[in-house]
This record gives C-alpha cells, structure tokens and sequence, in this order.
C-alpha cells in the first residue's frame, strides 16, 4: 500500500527491459479464452482482480506453470519461462487453501522447497526455522498442518512458498479461507511480508479490498480480459466496468441484515434505508464518508463510528484517507479538508455516513 | 459454589457420553442388522466347522512335519516377494490409471482387472503361454537369458502376483483418486520434480490405501491355487505352497489338508491382526 | 476321525448338487416303470422298458470313450439320458461317500474304488472292466530321444510325474521303485490331464501318463511305451451304487461298457482289456 510520501509510480516492466514479469498469457479452454497482458517490476505487488469465474486462478495456473500456455508469451527476469515446468520455474505459489503437506510439520514443508532446490536435510531445515521464526511461528515448527490455525497455515504457507526464493510468489485467494477476525490481522502481517519481498508477487482475489490493502497495482479481469489497470486509488476513482465501480470504488461489507440495519462481521452495525434480513452486503462510496476530529454533536447521520487513520494517499487535491478502528472505511475529502482536520496515520477521527448514502444489497 | 456445580455437571456429563456410545449398536436399523449378522455367519461357519472338526489329536503330528513347514515357508516368502513384485509395478500403474490421461485408459483399466475375473487356472495356463519355455516372451526369456519361470520358486512368485496385483491396483487407484491431485502441484512448484512429488508427498499421502492394497495382494496372493499350480507346478521345497499341499493332502488324507488349512489360517490371522495395529490404526 | 473325514468331504460335494437335482427330477418316473426282475443286458429287447436319468461318476480318462458310450446308450434306449460328471477318482469317491446322488462310479483305481465299498456305497461286487497303462509322453518327434524309463532320469530333462496321491502317480512310482530307479520330476501334477497339458505346452520334456491319455492327446505329444509299465498296470472297477435312483439303467449302462462293443470303444481309446 503506498502511502503520501511515495506515491505510486507507475513504472512498467518495460521501462526496465529484461526485470521483473512482462507477460502475455493465452489460455483457451473450450469456450473460454484467456488473454492477459501482465506486467511488473520487482517488488511490485499485483492484483489480479475479478468476479469468479473471469479467468484470474487460469491466469495464476498458467504462470506458475500448472496450466499450459496456448499463446502469447512469459518472461521472468528476461528469462522464458513458456516451456519450462513448473518445478523449474522461479515461482513460489501460496494455494488458496495453503496444501500444505499434511504429513508434514511445518517445518518439514517450508523445508521442501530447499530440499528439491538440493539443500541438505540439515541446510533445508535451518532455512525452514529461518522462515518460520520470520512469520513467528518458531514455536509451532514440529506441529503437522492440522493441528495450526487458519491463520498460522497460511503464513507457513507463504513461509513454504517464499523458502524456494521464488522471483515471482503467486497467491490465490490468500485471504479466502479465514474466517473475518483473522483475517484482518493475517491482511496487516501479509501487506508487511510483501512489502519486504524484492522480487515481483501477483495476487489473485475477487475481493477488492485485499487487493487495495495488499497490491500496488490493480489489473482487473473480466470474461478472461483486462478491462482496467492501474494504482488502486485511480481505478477506484476511475471505474470503466460497473463491476470496478460496485466493487472498487465503494466501501463494502459484509454482514447479516437486520431490518434497517446490516451486523456486519466486522463489528458495528450500519444503518440503511433498505431493508433486509439475513446475510447481506452494504456499500457506500468513499466520498460520502465525513470526517472529525472530535465526536460530532449534533449530526444527523446514524453512522458514526471512530476510526484511526491509517494511511493518507493523495490524488490531485484529492485525499483518500485509509482508516481503521471500529470500522475499517476509506473516505474521502479534499487536501484543504485534510490539513484542517490535521489528518496524519495514528490520527483520531470521527467518521460518519448517512443512511440515505449507503446501499445494502443480499448476499 | 458455582465451581463445585461446574464439576458436578462435567462429572455427569462423561458417563453420558460413553452410554450415548454404547447404545450405538441397538440403534442399527434392523434390515441393516439381520443381513449384517447372517452375512457375518456366514462367513465365519465354514471356519468354525474347520475348527470343530478338526483332528485335533493328529495336529501335534502334522505341525511337526517338515513338508508342512517347508510348504508354510515357501508360501510365507513367495506371497512376500508377490506382494513386493505388486507394490514395485502396481503402484506406479495405479498412478498412471488414475493420474494421467491418455486414449483408451478406460479399457487398460478394465484390463488391468482381468486376472480377477479370470478363473486362476486359464490365468496359469495363461502365463505359461506367456511366459513359459515355449511361451510368446518366455521363449526369449529362455535362449536369452537362460531364465525359465515355470516349475521354479520365481514361477509362483509370477503366479502369485498376476493374480494379486489387481487388488493392490485397484485399491491403490481408487485412493489416489480420491487424494487431492493438487498436492502434487503445490510439490512441483516448490521445485519438486513430477518423480520426486510421488515420492515425498503423493507416497505418504496414500499410504494407508497402498498399506490396505498391500495386505489383500498378500492374503490372496498367499491363497493362490490355480495359477500357481498350473504355471509353477508341485514341487515340494520349490513350488508346493501351503494351499498346493493342502489340495493334494485332501486326494488320500483329508484330516492332513485340514491340519495344514488350520496353519494356514492362523498364521494369516496372525499377520494380518499384526499387520492391522501396525498400519491401519498409525495411519488413521 | 473318519466322522470328520465324512463331514468334511460334504463341503466339497456343492458342486454335485446340478446333477443330483437331474437324478432326483427323473427317479420318479423311473422307478414305477422300472421291472426288477430284468437282465441286466444291454440287449435292444430290453431298451424300451428304461428310461429317466443315469448319473454316471466316471473318472476324468474315461471321458472321451464313456461320452461316446453315454450318446449309444441314449440311442438305444430311447427316453434315456446318461449324466456324467467326470473328474479325479478319488475326489468322486469322496463325493459318494459323502451322499451324492449317483447310479454308477467308474474309478480309475481299485484303491479308490474301496473308499466306496469300504463304506458299504457299492451294491455287488465292483468289476473291473478296463485297464490302463502307463505310457512316456515326449513332445511331438519325440527330440530327446527316450526310449525307456531309465532315459527320464537324464540330467536336464524336465519331467512331470503325477502326484503320489492321484492314481497315475502311484502307478508312476510303482513303476520306477519296480526298476530302482529315482526319479526327481520338476513337478508333481495334480492329475493326469495337468501332467500332459505341461508337456503339450513344450513346458515339460516328457511325462509319465496313461496310454489313454496319450491317445486323447492326439498329435500333440508322442508316446513311449516302456516295459516297467506292467508292474503298474491300473485297474479300473466299476459299480453299481447302493444309492441309485434308477437302478434299472445303471445296469443296463454297466452292461453296454462291460460288452464288446462298449470294449471296442474303449479299446479305441488306449484302454486294455480287463
């Protein structure tokens, strides 16, 4: 996630001929066709994002090799990477639901890799403990796969992925399999070990709000194309799909409705003009958010929540406040709003939105 | 207080759960029970009636007769070596069938379950076809190598496992079909090579399939008759295995077929009850 | 001990159980019509007094020539059927002796022929009506040139014997203690037929069978004859059951085989004459 003070660049593979991913994935499977164009440099994160069914886990196959390419061409580094198999690539994959090597301990899986890369038992090992005691999970190294969390699996599994100093870490649906509470915590630990990876990783979710906490870089797919890329902020301002606009340029929740409210999974409950009952989704635009900085007296809206800034990105004179607290909420507001309110991470905010502004939908 | 009572209810709780436990049985529905039961006599009468009447006096006499134990010998180390020659070729063919796709895999495996159907007597005169000093390969095997398989120990062991694999095949496909496939693709793309993804993940992962495969390619390959006895013939020492001798001892001296069926079962009994604490219950 | 003998022997006669069902469907119509008092001549005179089934328990090399008795029989008896199961003599021995429902037992020995009248199943005296003797099966050309018992002992020369507890087995051994010679086969076979078969295979050098066999066998292997092949000369009786349904043609059909023309059949087939 970039942040003010390093505002995203935009920089191309091209730019940096021969470093980092510049692909061109065709993939035809019947009906279906596949074509993407994906590019990135090293320490890039990219998120390919997309409804279910729009091509992103092919795209994930054909790049880690598990799904043969019929078309276009890979490069990783400068190297081709078409033809080679899957266990020559310099590829490490976090799978949605981790397959982590059952009879295995923890360990032993994050050992794998360097292993089969020709490690010694005892080298593979000692890297292992290295990974596992980086993710924190020193401790739980001698436990096999079913006796950890949802939380700790996951990051062994990308402890097991990153093992094999892989050039490009694929992961499917890192977040999918956890359950809400979890997975805010894994989405913080997981922005912070891409962050301090060097080489490229793509990430695959249909949930927009990992991409836009986890990716530098969005390239949303739709029908086995890519209708729109760019920084998260820009395709969120800028939508050319509905399906961007419903997902990426809206705040969204989950949640079970109640009337004219929606519980939402997160925490607090938000008021709606619709009513529901049973699971349900609640969105509403980033700009229809207000900030304060002290508890507002006498406003009208009935959502009201207090937050802590997060993150500040700047588009033009535009700021998109990233918070988090009792509800995690981007909002907007203009430069000139922001310097009034004094807003800075760690900052203490108000935050609330009309009912009127918000829109609830089933689930 | 409040303490006190917690323990009470944990205290009756536990007696509970293990009743709930017990009533389990009466709780089989009926037209589930009553086949159940006369299936499982079934089963276990011809044994019984083994037992009841056997000569119990003689047995002393037939247990210590060398021929029984050479038989019993020779029928312990050629299921053995039947089963090893079955895990050594049928798991990777079980692999094949059920991870790869190529044309006409549906009749290889219908193939493959052939020895099953097929009574194991044409399955010996089969092999001797095949693999005999005259056979299709076996004449080769002959002027070649100076190998011929029938009336030779490896004849039984070839015999055996013709008729054994089959079941160890099946068993072993069905449960890599059932093993998530994706395992082996999470190997490859840590480094590991198609080879080395069986081996250190695919293998351990079906183990106890490939241990319960193991098991029924030993007990049939360890009752095996026909087969054996038309490709390897009866010789004592050599090719008479327990049920060759069994079968013969039955022609003049049925108490000594009864005697040697009794051996026979026991040690079966006692290596598959050992096998079973050993394996099925690690692997569960 | 010999009631479990008797019991366990009932386990293996399931298989019996088709024919059985044949015997019992025709006895009662048989049985009325049957005349006590007739000879038991094989003569056409006699022909239209039979009928119903005879279950004949014949041992496995009597099958080519007793089948073609069976198809005379039924011609000159009309409204006849002759039922065989053929198989080893002592396995049917078991099976009589066990209650298996059969009129005639043709066995290939006289030792197994005593299972039955040791247990009181025969009725009369058995009368052997055929011998056989034993004859070397070569391969077709006979390439390892045998000529006599003493040539089977031959180092590398793969032969098969019967095993001791079938009959041609024990004529076998007969034989060759007979001569003092010893004799390591490379396989002792559950019958006769399996003997041959490994030699028509080409598995076996040569196998020590009956002249019968060696017959039936056709083109496929060669026979040798030997001279030892005297002292072990078999025997084969048969009887009437005490247990027959149809008594009346069981005779008739004991008749048919002990006659000359019954003789001239088997005779066919490599069989001695009594």
């Amino acid at each position: 996630m970039t942040h003010i003070d390093e505002t995203p660049t935009g920089v191309r593979a091209e730019d940096v001929p021969g470093d980092g991913l510049d692909a061109r994935l065709v993939v035809a499977r019947g009906a279906f066709r596949l074509d993407v164009a994906l590019t990135a440099r090293p320490g890039e994160v990219v998120a390919l994002l997309g409804p279910n069914g729009a091509g992103k886990t092919t795209a994930l196959r054909a790049l880690a090799g598990l799904s043969p390419l019929t078309g276009g061409h890979l490069r990783l580094d400068g190297a081709e990477l078409d033809r080679t198999p899957p266990e020559a690539r310099p590829v490490g994959v976090v799978f949605q639901d981790y397959l982590l090597f059952p009879h295995l301990s923890a360990l032993d899986n994050v050992a794998f890799g360097p292993r089969c890369q020709g490690a010694t038992k005892a080298e593979a090992r000692a890297q292992a403990a290295e990974w596992l005691a980086r993710m924190g999970l020193a401790d739980h190294a001698g436990a096999k796969p079913r006796r950890l969390s949802g939380g700790q699996a996951q990051r062994v599994a990308l402890a097991r992925a990153l093992a094999t100093r892989p050039r490009l870490l694929l992961l499917d649906e890192p977040l999918a399999a956890l359950d809400a509470r979890t997975r805010l915590e894994v989405r913080a630990q997981l922005r912070r070990h891409l962050a301090e990876f060097e080489a490229v990783a793509v990430l695959v979710t249909h949930d927009p709000l990992d991409a836009m906490v986890l990716a530098d870089r969005l390239v949303v797919v739709e029908h086995g194309r890519v209708v729109q890329e760019g920084a998260p902020a820009d395709i969120a301002r800028r939508p050319r799909t509905d399906y961007i606009a419903q997902l990426v340029g809206l705040n969204l929740y989950r949640g079970q409705a109640e009337g004219h409210r929606v519980r939402l999974e997160a925490g607090p409950a938000v008021a709606t003009t619709e009513e529901l009952s049973g699971p349900a989704f609640v969105a509403f635009p980033p700009s229809a958010v207000t900030l304060y900085r002290d508890r507002p007296a006498g406003s009208s809206a009935r959502n009201l929540w207090r937050c802590e800034v997060a993150g500040l990105e700047t588009h033009g004179d535009q700021i998109r406040a990233d918070l988090t607290g009792e509800l995690a909420l981007a909002a907007d507001l203009t430069t000139v709003a922001a310097a009034e309110l004094d807003l800075h991470p760690g900052a203490e905010v108000w935050a609330t939105v009309k009912a009127t502004q918000t829109h609830a939908y089933p689930a | 207080m409040k303490t006190v009572a917690r323990a009470d209810e944990a205290g009756a709780v536990t007696p509970q759960r293990g009743s709930r436990r017990r009533r389990a049985v009466p709780g089989v529905p009926l037209p589930l029970l009553v086949p159940a039961l006369v299936g499982l006599a079934f089963l276990l009468l011809p044994l019984l009636a083994l037992l009841i009447r056997a000569p119990w006096r003689d047995l002393p006499d037939q247990l210590t007769s060398t021929a029984v134990w050479q038989a019993l010998q020779l029928s312990l180390v050629s299921a053995t070596a039947a089963t090893a020659v079955s895990l050594v070729l049928g798991v990777p063919l079980a692999w094949l069938l059920a991870r790869t796709d190529f044309p006409g895999r549906g009749v290889v495996r219908a193939l493959v379950t052939l020895p099953l159907v097929l009574p194991p007597v044409v399955g010996g005169v089969a092999l001797l076809l095949a693999l005999g000093r005259n056979g299709v390969v076996g004449q080769w095997l002959d002027s070649w190598f100076g190998i011929t398989l029938p009336f030779t120990t490896a004849g039984v062991v070839v015999a055996e496992a013709f008729v054994a694999m089959p079941f160890l095949v099946i068993s072993v496909e069905g449960t890599l079909r059932a093993a998530d496939p994706r395992y082996e693709e999470a190997a490859t793309t840590l480094g590991a090579s198609r080879f080395t993804a069986f081996r250190r993940v695919t293998l351990p992962l079906i183990a106890p399939g490939i241990a319960a495969g193991a098991v029924l390619a030993w007990a049939r390959a360890l009752g095996e008759f026909g087969a054996t006895i038309t490709f390897a013939g009866n010789f004592p020492g050599r090719t008479q295995t327990m049920p060759l001798a069994v079968y013969l001892a039955l022609q003049d001296d049925p108490a000594a077929a009864i005697a040697l069926s009794l051996v026979l079962l026991a040690v079966s009994i006692a290596v598959l009850a050992g096998l079973r604490d050993r394996w099925m219950t690690a692997s569960s | 001990m010999t009631r479990s003998v008797r019991r366990t022997r009932t386990l293996q006669v399931a298989g019996a159980g088709a024919a059985a069902l044949l015997a019992l469907s025709a006895c009662s119509s048989s049985d009325d019509s049957s005349d006590g008092s007739s000879s038991p001549s094989a003569g056409a005179s006699g022909a239209s007094k039979l009928s119903g089934t005879v279950t004949v328990f014949a041992a496995a090399s009597l099958k080519e020539s007793f089948t073609t008795l069976g198809k005379e029989f039924e011609q000159q008896h009309p409204g006849t059927k002759v039922s065989f199961n053929f198989g080893g003599s002592d396995t049917l021995a078991a099976s009589i002796t066990s209650g298996a429902p059969a009129d005639v037992f043709a066995a290939a020995s006289t030792k197994t022929m005593k299972i039955v009248t040791d247990k009181g199943d025969a009725a009369g005296t058995p009368a052997t009506f055929v011998r056989n003797q034993l004859e070397i099966a070569t391969l077709p050309g006979n390439p390892d040139k045998i000529s006599s018992l003493k040539d089977l002992t031959k180092s590398g020369l793969k032969v098969v014997l019967c095993d001791k507890t079938v009959p041609c087995g024990a004529a076998a051994q007969k034989a060759l203690d007979a001569s003092g010679l010893k004799l390591t086969p490379v396989s002792y076979e559950q019958d006769v037929k399996s003997a041959l078969t490994k030699v028509e295979l080409k598995e076996a050098d040569a196998a020590v069978v009956y002249k019968t066999d060696v017959h039936a066998a056709g083109d496929k292997v060669e026979g040798v004859e030997f001279p030892e092949s005297a002292k072990a000369v078999n025997d084969y009786p048969i009887a009437l059951l005490k247990d027959a349904h149809n008594a009346e043609a069981a005779k008739a059909f004991i008749a048919l085989v002990q006659s000359a023309e019954g003789q001239k059949v088997l005779n066919q087939a490599g069989f001695l004459k009594p």
